[in-house]
């Protein structure tokens, strides 16, 4: 699997850290529901979906990748730090 | 149909023309007081529990594929009991027992070796906490050694003990623990719970949860809908699919979990060794393969198949621990689908309905859970209480903070196990 990092280009999935499903994280500081489902609940879908990974090993760029998790098929990559809430 | 070493001989004599099929491919009816969707290793051993120990024989099983084609037949067949948490430690003792008496409980031969686990250190720390886990294995009653190199290596002289990065300061040893044949511990329980009246039923992908005012009715399926007084989800693998068909959202993500077997070998490896720093695990099977895998690919998947970077990691940590095995021929390799729970162990629980219960989270843990899986959770059906050596197998405690066993200390989240 290769991943499209929109600085460096194509890059072997050995440079990169999957971090979970691209979330958004619940307001607030005081332990609730939502964030116990940010926590720990997910969609977990098998077809497309949405991850953070970061590219540790390359430019350090932290990613929201659209990926196919039945295929492997990688079907985006933007810049996580566009995202709000990311 | 009864096994035995006459009946062998006797058929062997007359050009083995008496043997049966092993249970009944059943069509399904329109009711049934239980339903468990899936007809892997854990929902026919609750089947077969059922019936066998609570009376329950009015079951059937949906089984969308055919019985024992998900992960109990993609997995590398290790059974052991070294958990060291409180709510692992007595689930899985319970569990090896039962895989001690089955083969007489099942009649039938699932190959059960209990040729010796044993798990290397490499530092003075990772021995210490060895020792603990030893310990906590044998107040749990079952049995621990630890070995100091020496007696690891009168076991299996040809690892690399001077490896420069781990060199191997000795090991835990569970002698009880071992491998069965995986495929056969799914046909036993099914011929055990076809015998006593449950209806297996094959290519029936279960479509909708029928639910009426928080209660359980039935299920939608591609071969009709059938009602039921309770339903279990036994999925592991696919289990936020079918939890969502009742509007829930599960504390799992499915991970891929790659393992591999060499060509046919003579005899050389008499034991499960496990290379916890390199994350490799190895054992021989009865045909004469090596089979061992690795860690997680460490992605969201339901592929069935990994990428290049763990299966070199793999090759490679083999390799670092036992030169010896360079030049046998990889065969094969495959993937299974992990559900991965926050904190690395299994739900069995009920839900917000009534009448429908829970049981996922494996991780990479399942196969040696079949038999204990099967008991609790039918239990659990059978009652509407936990069974007590799974009483802590709770869905709630990822919500409450309460009651999470998270063996390796890492943390209660995803991507950490």
């Amino acid at each position: 699997m290769r991943l499209p990092c929109p600085l460096c280009g194509s890059r072997d999935i050995r440079e990169f850290g999957y971090t979970g499903a691209a979330l958004a994280r619940p307001g607030g500081g005081d332990w609730s529901a939502a964030w116990d489902d940010y926590l720990h609940n997910r969609d977990n879908p098998a077809g497309e979906t949405e991850e953070l990974w970061y590219h540790g090993q390359g430019c350090g760029a932290w990613l929201v990748v659209r990926r196919d998790t039945v295929s492997h098929a990688v079907i985006a990559a933007r810049l996580a730090r566009r995202e709000a809430g990311a | 149909m009864r096994f035995s070493a006459l009946r062998i001989l006797k058929e062997g004599l007359t050009g083995n023309r008496g043997w049966q099929a092993q249970w009944r491919d059943a069509a399904p009816k329109d009711s049934y007081d239980v339903v468990i969707i899936g007809g892997g290793g854990h929902g026919l051993a609750t089947a077969y529990y059922l019936a066998a120990r609570h009376g329950i024989t009015n079951v059937a099983v949906l089984e969308k594929g055919y019985l024992g084609g998900g992960n109990v037949g993609r997995n590398t067949t290790i059974v052991r009991a070294n958990y060291g948490l409180p709510g692992n430690s007595e689930f899985y003792s319970h569990s090896l027992r039962l895989w001690e008496g089955l083969e007489q409980e099942l009649n039938y031969n699932v190959m059960m070796s209990q040729r010796g686990v044993l798990n290397l250190c490499h530092s003075d720390g990772q021995r210490d906490a060895f020792a603990r886990r030893g310990n906590a294995m044998r107040n749990q009653g079952d049995d621990a050694e630890l070995l100091d190199r020496e007696g690891v290596r009168r076991m299996v002289p040809f690892l690399d003990f001077d490896n420069a990065r781990f060199p191997i300061y000795g090991g835990l040893l569970q002698r009880r623990a071992g491998t069965a044949r995986h495929d056969a511990v799914a046909w036993g329980f099914a011929r055990g719970a076809s015998a006593r009246g449950v209806d297996l039923i094959q290519n029936c992908e279960v479509t909708g949860i029928d639910i009426e005012a928080g209660r359980v009715t039935g299920v939608q399926t591609t071969r009709g809908a059938i009602r039921a007084g309770k339903v279990a989800m036994i999925v592991a693998g696919r289990s936020s699919q079918v939890a969502a068909m009742a509007g829930m959202r599960l504390p799992i993500e499915s991970h891929v979990l790659q393992a591999f077997v060499t060509e046919g070998l003579k005899p050389c490896l008499d034991h499960v060794v496990t290379f916890g720093m390199g994350h490799f695990y190895i054992s021989q099977s009865d045909k004469g393969g090596l089979v061992f895998g690795g860690d997680l690919d460490f992605y969201a998947s339901y592929a069935a198949r990994g990428n290049l970077p763990i299966v070199e990691h793999v090759m490679e940590a083999g390799l670092a621990l036992m030169p010896m095995i360079g030049n046998a021929q990889l065969l094969r390799s495959w993937g299974g689908i992990m559900d991965m729970s926050p904190d690395g162990s299994p739900i069995i629980d009920r839900t917000h309905v009534a009448g429908l219960y829970l049981n996922c989270g494996w991780c990479y843990g399942g196969f040696k859970a079949v038999p204990g899986s099967g008991d609790v959770t039918a239990h659990l059906v059978a009652t509407d209480r936990p069974h007590p050596v799974a009483a802590r197998f709770r869905l709630d405690r990822f919500a409450t903070g309460r009651g999470l066993m998270d063996e390796e200390g890492t943390g209660s989240q995803h991507n950490l196990h």
